[in-house]
């Protein structure tokens, strides 16, 4: 395969606003989502780099890898990857977003064996809606100038960049490598699907088990008084956004009032296993 | 000071003789009873639930609100759980004190403080055959269903409802 040579990327500057905690830094496995994306994409390209925030160079974590900290004004991953074509010019790109744990080394490979030098980027075609995924591609060196021109009008999403550019779109062999995690209940069902790191070894989760009560109206759309949850949810509000996914709780948790161990919580409280959790909707007395 | 729930009815004799004190001289009390309308629908019974735990809790915490905010002698809620029908009394509040005008404003501030923080509900069955749960399924909103397959950097609209509430069934 001819063109530019071919570095790493992994994007972990998100802000994992949906997720409300460091989507970089969720367990699988035992291991950190960003580990296994460094050490996925380390077994295909060489070098790699971990793409941060500036506020983020400091993190231990991401700290371990050689990183490229944004350098051009704008928000979103595009930043990350045009400030990669920057640091590194003549260089293409494979870049591996911080959200996808069912990336495989098939997809990567399918990715590198079937990459067109000549386009702006190889990318795949969502298995869901057909659109280009720009977070699992590779992004050549000729998109720079173009990712330029892109933020210069005032837009940002790379998915729209690839829309509108020469792309090669790839149909992905492994159709779940590029479902991706962005809520606590996404988490929990990938947390399901992947298999612990083998057999005999506790499986390693950040999940814990807290006991729910159901009264009233959440009692009847549960259709259960209590239950144990597993669950990787950290605080009350992110347990009820996983609750509500499950059962489709019609009352906004803007509504609700929540109860830790038999007393009035904030939604933000801490978590901890073996907490019993209650959502008390709007009360009635009297 | 204490309050309590029942799931028979509500013996407000023995409720009363509780508050006897030789230094009262005045007693007031509240009898909240099932209606059979409300918000438009002919109601025919209601079932009430509670989290008793934290009620229970609740419950004192407004009692004792009350003796520190009224000078009174005593003061007792007993909310009863279960079905009830038309009539059936579903709370009672009683206070002695001293002059009757702290007995009038502590029953005010303990049923109003009950109603409004006690997690208890109540679930209202209509002639029509319907039922609800009171100030829970009238103002449910829908949640949004979506299903998207972006990635963070899309701003998210997070479920915003501006949806007022009132937690007062009364």
């Amino acid at each position: 395969m001819s063109g530019a040579p071919i570095h790493g990327l992994v994007l972990a500057g998100g802000a994992s606003s949906r997720m409300k905690r460091d989507k970089a830094m969720l367990i699988y496995q035992g291991k950190s989502q960003l580990d296994r994306a460094v050490e996925l994409a380390a077994r295909h390209v060489s070098p790699v780099f971990v793409s941060v925030r500036g506020s983020q160079s400091g993190d231990s974590a991401r700290a371990r890898y050689p990183l490229i900290v944004d350098s051009v004004a704008g928000q979103g991953p595009i930043v990350g990857i045009r400030s990669a074509l920057a640091a590194h010019p003549g260089v293409a790109w494979l870049v591996v977003a911080c959200d996808l744990p069912f990336l495989s080394d098939g997809a990567l490979s399918q990715l590198l064996a079937e990459r067109d030098p000549t386009a702006s980027a190889t990318a795949y075609s969502s298995v869901h809606d057909g659109l280009p995924e720009p977070l699992c591609a590779i992004w050549e060196p000729k998109a720079a100038a173009e990712i330029d021109a892109f933020l210069a009008k005032g837009k940002d999403c790379p998915r729209k960049f690839l829309m509108n550019h020469s792309v090669r779109l790839l149909e992905p062999k492994d159709r779940r490598a590029l479902d991706n995690v962005n809520t606590p209940e996404e988490y929990h069902r990938a947390l399901d699907l992947i298999a612990p790191a083998s057999r005999g070894e506790p499986t390693p989760i950040q999940a814990m088990q807290l006991k729910i009560q159901y009264f009233a109206l959440m009692r009847e759309q549960s259709g259960r008084s209590e239950e144990t949850v597993e669950t990787a949810a950290s605080t009350p509000a992110d347990l009820y956004t996983e609750l509500q996914a499950r059962y489709g709780f019609t009352l906004p948790r803007e509504q609700l009032k929540v109860a830790v161990n038999s007393e009035f919580a904030p939604w933000t409280r801490r978590l901890a296993a073996g907490d019993a959790v209650v959502f008390i909707p709007p009360v009635a007395g009297g | 000071m204490r309050f309590r729930f029942t799931d028979t009815a509500i013996d407000t004799a023995a409720a009363r003789r509780e508050l006897l004190d030789p230094g009262a001289g005045g007693y007031a009390s509240f009898e909240g009873w099932v209606r059979n309308f409300n918000e438009g629908q002919e109601v025919t019974r209601l079932e009430y639930e509670a989290f008793r735990e934290l009620a229970l809790k609740e419950g004192e915490r407004i009692l004792a609100e009350a003796a520190a905010r009224f000078p009174i002698k005593h003061a007792l809620c007993i909310h009863r759980v279960g079905s009830l029908g038309l009539s059936d009394m579903a709370v009672w509040v009683g206070v002695s004190s001293a002059h009757r005008g702290e007995a009038f404003d502590a029953c005010r501030f303990i049923i109003d403080e009950v109603k409004h923080r006690v997690p208890i509900w109540k679930k209202e069955h209509y002639r029509s055959g319907d039922s609800g749960w009171v100030n829970c399924e009238r103002c449910a909103v829908a949640p949004e269903h979506r299903h998207d397959h972006d990635h963070d950097h899309n701003p998210v609209r997070d479920h915003d409802h501006d949806h007022d509430h009132d937690h007062d069934a009364a």
